[in-house]
């Protein structure tokens, strides 16, 4: 019985973290159709450039907030000077989002280097929360807390407001969308840019909790894809409902069965696309 | 007209010849150039990711449906045979025949799932597919070894000749090359090709003229797997270890690489791509370390400037020669 609490609290925990990660994945994807292969750079550099800020101003909440922002105009630029010219095509955008993406792995190369660098976390998220005999990480559960506040707000975002609205529209039918006069292009760019913003987020509280090294870009995207497969593009239930699974079945994997602890990851979104290719809260 | 014409064809014939006696002496030039083989290992590459390369246009530039995961059938092939000869002490004709069958084999079981899928699903599809095989490299380690790979698989011995010699290797693999070459060019030259163009075009047309649109494709999902196969067979016995990050999302990223700089929908431009991009690697990583931002700009700059690949701009060129101009004429396969 402890040994599931704990690895149920490990896997809540890792699920958290992909959510932030993939939710933007996940928007882009719906809004765009863009699979976003450079969503792993900006976790990255939003990681080093909040680590290089704590460094200068010692405050872990500046260095978010200042990661976010470059991370959020780098995503505009990105659109504005890039993505839209190749709208519609599938592949243009995924073999340019993969040379930015080989771009900027080598940036970080080249001005932080390639030892893993871990972000200080302010004092009172150190050390372990003691409940009876269980030991919890405060860290892993103040991640837990910031993925239900982040998503409780994206979700409110959504589907209570009018900004939600427009985006939902532009998300089921884009040229309905345009015919009833919201300017698709400017949701497209914002969309994209609030999913990139979430990415580096989560490359902040990521930086804390595993740490930031070249690579890691390329090796976080699988689990996003699986979450943004099994949840459904673009849908934000299907996400957290995706990286909860996710979180859990990797956590549990390579606990039980460590030969063939991917496939227990993979296979399912196969089976997934197979059956279902839109994923759980996916729509045509 | 007539007479521009049959000189024209001469041109190409001789052209042709040119290059084909170039790859022949390729070793000799080599030796005389470097004084090593290094250009001849680059040539065997270029030719193998050629294949891989012809086997991925197949589905890009013929039947429009661009796959994230052609790679790992290329890895899958690769691996069997490695396995076959390492694990199991197979004779290398023995291993790559079993590796082949094997690679339809996971075709002809990829292909049900994947071809339900079009456009950006197709890609994500094939991604998944491709990660699928990639956990069971990395994790499955009595049968794969895992993330130390498999290595040590020399050449075998073909009659007389030693393949461990790289020079005699590359005649083999020319050989191979020409034949999947030839081949290739039937099959897109066939009336099958053409209606798989035509499948490319407009799905539905197609079906509404009677063709089973979904059996071409099948059939051409298991073509291209086949020859990934042979790539993979090759690949095994020039490098002599493989081990997971060969299967990764990079390594597959860059097989549509080649197919999309050398031109989608050509018979030749895939291995064009492929031979740029493998000197690219080798030689820029020679000179500098940031070879990944210069392979990185190659991504942009193909999808900003050369939509249509590179024989897009051989064509322009040739017309340009010619003084003709296509009014209002898009590349033929631009994807």
């Amino acid at each position: 019985m402890d040994f599931v609490i704990l690895q149920t609290f490990n896997g809540l925990s890792y699920g958290a973290l992909l959510f932030l990660f993939a939710s933007g994945l996940s928007l882009i994807f719906g809004v765009m159709r863009i699979i976003n292969i450079s969503h792993g750079s900006y976790y990255l550099l939003a990681g080093y450039i909040a680590f290089t800020l704590m460094q200068l101003v010692n405050s872990y909440l500046l260095g978010m907030l200042g990661a976010s922002v470059v991370i959020g105009l780098l995503a505009v630029l990105m659109v504005r000077v890039f993505l839209r010219k190749l709208a519609g095509n599938d592949l243009g955008q995924l073999l340019i989002t993969m040379g930015f993406a080989l771009v900027f792995q080598d940036l970080a190369l080249l001005i932080w280097g390639g030892d893993p660098s871990t972000i200080n976390v302010p004092n009172f998220l150190n050390g372990p929360l003691v409940v009876g005999h269980f030991y919890f990480p405060r860290y892993r559960i103040f991640m837990v807390l910031v993925a239900i506040f982040i998503g409780f707000w994206l979700w409110f975002f959504q589907a209570k407001t009018r900004v939600g609205a427009i985006v939902r529209a532009a998300v089921d039918n884009e040229e309905m969308a345009c015919a009833m006069g919201i300017n698709v292009p400017v949701v497209s760019m914002s969309v994209y840019a609030l999913g990139a913003i979430l990415a580096a987020i989560g490359g902040v509280i990521g930086g804390g909790f595993l740490s930031i090294y070249p690579g890691l870009d390329f090796e976080l995207l699988p689990y996003a894809f699986v979450v943004v497969i099994l949840g459904g593009r673009g849908s934000l239930e299907g996400a957290m409902l995706g990286s909860l699974v996710v979180g859990l079945v990797d956590n549990f994997g390579k606990v039980l069965f460590p030969e063939l602890s991917y496939f227990t990851l993979f296979a399912p979104m196969v089976l997934m696309l197979a059956i279902r290719p839109t994923g759980l809260f996916g729509k045509k | 007209m007539r007479v521009k014409r049959v000189k024209r064809n001469w041109i190409k014939i001789a052209f042709f010849l040119i290059v084909f006696v170039v790859f022949l002496a390729a070793p000799y030039i080599s030796f005389a150039l470097l004084g090593s083989n290094y250009l001849t290992e680059l040539l065997t590459q270029s030719l193998i990711y050629g294949i891989a390369a012809f086997s991925l246009n197949l589905l890009l530039g013929y039947l429009g449906l661009p796959s994230l995961g052609h790679g790992v059938y290329l890895g899958i092939s690769a691996y069997t045979t490695a396995i076959c000869l390492a694990k199991f002490h197979l004779s290398p004709p023995v291993a790559s025949i079993i590796a082949l069958l094997i690679v339809i084999g996971s075709a002809a079981l990829f292909g049900p799932v994947t071809l339900r899928a079009r456009g950006v699903y197709f890609l994500m599809i094939t991604l998944a597919l491709a990660m699928v095989v990639w956990g069971l490299a990395y994790r499955w380690v009595s049968l794969t070894s895992g993330d130390n790979g498999i290595s040590g698989i020399s050449r075998p011995q073909l009659g007389p000749w030693s393949l461990r010699d790289i020079s005699n290797y590359y005649y083999f693999v020319l050989g191979i090359f020409l034949i999947c070459l030839f081949i290739i060019h039937r099959i897109v030259r066939s009336p099958f090709g053409r209606s798989l163009v035509g499948i490319k075009e407009s799905e539905s047309r197609m079906r509404t003229l009677g063709y089973n649109v979904w059996l071409h494709q099948y059939l051409c999902f298991l073509i291209a797997g086949f020859f990934a196969g042979v790539a993979g067979v090759l690949f095994i016995f020039y490098h002599g270890f493989i081990s997971p990050p060969s299967l990764e999302l990079t390594p597959n990223i860059e097989i549509l690489l080649m197919v999309a700089l050398g031109g989608p929908g050509t018979v030749i431009g895939p291995f064009i791509g492929a031979i740029v991009i493998v000197f690219l690697k080798n030689f820029v990583s020679a000179y500098t370390e940031r070879w990944l931002i210069i392979l990185g700009a190659v991504y942009i700059v193909t999808v900003l400037y050369a939509p249509g690949g590179l024989m897009d701009v051989v064509r322009l060129v040739r017309e340009l020669v010619r003084g003709e101009k296509k009014v209002g004429k898009k590349a033929p396969n631009g994807y």
